[in-house]
């Protein structure tokens, strides 16, 4: 009997263990002083390993920006798209700066602040091209990367008169905007960005969204006090333009007012 | 579990096969008879041109043997635009491959040129023909039936070579393979169907130029 009521005991302080430790996060970390956050390093430009082997990128600023403005240490954890959302479940990191975006499975086993990243997909061109929506397209020559998102959609919904040239890589669309051979061109604004990176004669711009999937943060769920803290300064980094600096240092194009 | 093959997801897209067969066509007809008389031209030039005009030809023939063809048709594309000139996707590729049969058409009718017995040409000469007729009817229509072969499986490399110019959004066959596959994800029906519609149009191109052969050379025809 003494040994049932002793494993009983064992067994209640095993489940009760995490349920103690299981206060606020935000509250543990603001105690330790370290905000463990996971990022990308084979995403350019929200992450990449820069020339001094540290991850550099739209992802790791955001991290600092964060931390700076929680007022604590911000350790970054290099993470792949895979594993991601495990290190987080498994509470190896606080949040997922990781151009991580939304869907229902996800919403399933994690929470999302704020959107913090423009991610979509849409149709560019120079800054006297005149296209504001999917029905300026008419006559004009388009051109885009065979088979992706971008392609299908532009397939369905572009105007008869329009030209879709088909490239066979985003090399390949670039080349023709760049050259020329096309006025306008769908694809995604990280590619845009890479674009405007190069600093060429001819500059991309937003002049339409095809589909938009912006980037949010991710952090466990049941962290009521986390989620406001982080949404809290999302906003008011979007207030004060530190935002929209991480934006054009990055992406080459200012916050859309949309995200 | 074992791939169910799928052929009729491919018949979907039979319009998209038939333009991209008729823009092959399109391309290798043009392409063959400008880069054969841009060849012609050449071999002349080579053999029995101004000394002044030799050196440009043997640089433009080298420079185009040996450098691959997608690059020089990425050059053509997307490189001259930066100078200004502007073509479009079917027009570059015509280009491009003018320029290419060119350069190797201009080495395999010198050859035909070189075989040509230095007795034939001066008899030519003391029938009083003009150095023009001489090298029409002495020297190049003797060297064409002799090289006849060689140049048609120039002809066929160049329209198999085509292919490549689905990388600058020319709508001809390989890119309506890549866009079909890209559309249903069925790789293999659609690229053995393809590579059957090259076979038959390399048979087919063939059976042409032999019959060009025995239309043009009608005596001894050289097989």
């Amino acid at each position: 009997m003494k040994r049932r009521s002793l494993l009983f005991f064992l067994t209640a302080a095993l489940f009760a263990a995490p349920l103690a430790s299981h206060a606020d996060s935000l509250d543990d970390i603001m105690k330790a002083g370290v905000l463990k956050v996971a990022v990308p390093q084979d995403f350019p430009p929200f992450g990449s390993v820069g020339s001094d082997m540290k991850p550099v990128g739209y992802d790791i600023d955001v991290a600092e920006l964060i931390g700076k403005k929680m007022g604590v240490k911000v350790e970054l954890v290099p993470v792949t798209s895979a594993n991601r959302i495990a290190y987080l479940q498994t509470k190896k990191v606080d949040f997922v700066i990781s151009s991580l975006g939304k869907n229902p499975d996800r919403e399933k086993v994690i929470d999302f602040s704020e959107a913090y990243a423009p991610f979509f997909n849409g149709v560019f061109g120079t800054a006297d091209t005149k296209v504001t929506k999917v029905e300026d397209l008419a006559g004009m020559t388009v051109g885009v990367t065979r088979g992706s998102v971008e392609d299908l959609e532009l397939t369905k919904i572009a105007p008869p008169t329009a030209t879709i040239k088909r490239y066979e890589d985003n090399n390949g669309t670039i080349s023709a905007f760049l050259s020329g051979q096309v006025q306008v061109v769908a694809t995604g604004n990280v590619v845009a960005a890479a674009i405007i990176a190069k600093n060429p004669p001819k500059k991309p711009e937003t002049k339409f969204l095809i589909k938009n999937s912006p980037c949010f943060i991710g952090l466990n769920k049941d962290e009521p006090k986390l989620l406001a803290k982080v949404n809290a300064i999302i906003a008011e980094s979007r207030k004060d333009g530190s935002l929209n600096a991480i934006s054009m240092k990055w992406l080459g194009a200012p916050l859309p007012a949309t995200l | 579990m074992a791939y169910h093959f799928d052929f009729g997801s491919i018949l979907d897209y039979t319009p998209v096969l038939i333009k991209g067969i008729a823009i092959t066509i399109e391309l290798i007809a043009i392409g063959a008879v400008i880069g054969v008389g841009v060849g012609i031209v050449c071999a002349w030039a080579r053999s029995f041109g101004p000394k002044w005009l030799r050196p440009p030809v043997s640089a433009y023939v080298e420079l185009i043997r040996n450098t691959p063809f997608l690059v020089q048709l990425f050059f053509i594309f997307f490189g001259l635009p930066s100078l200004g000139l502007k073509l479009t996707e079917m027009q570059g590729a015509i280009i491009a491959m003018v320029v290419n049969l060119g350069a190797y058409s201009t080495e395999i009718i010198r050859a035909g040129i070189q075989a040509t017995p230095r007795g034939l040409i001066e008899a030519g000469a003391s029938l009083a023909m003009t150095p023009l007729q001489v090298f029409r009817y002495v020297i190049l229509k003797p060297a064409l039936q002799r090289i006849w072969p060689a140049l048609s499986s120039q002809i066929v490399i160049v329209m198999l070579g085509s292919a490549v110019c689905s990388q600058i959004a020319v709508e001809e066959l390989t890119f309506a393979a890549n866009f079909i596959q890209s559309r249903n994800f069925r790789a293999f029906e659609t690229y053995f169907i393809v590579t059957g519609i090259y076979l038959l149009l390399s048979i087919l191109l063939r059976q042409v130029l032999r019959s060009l052969g025995w239309w043009l050379f009608p005596k001894k025809v050289a097989r």
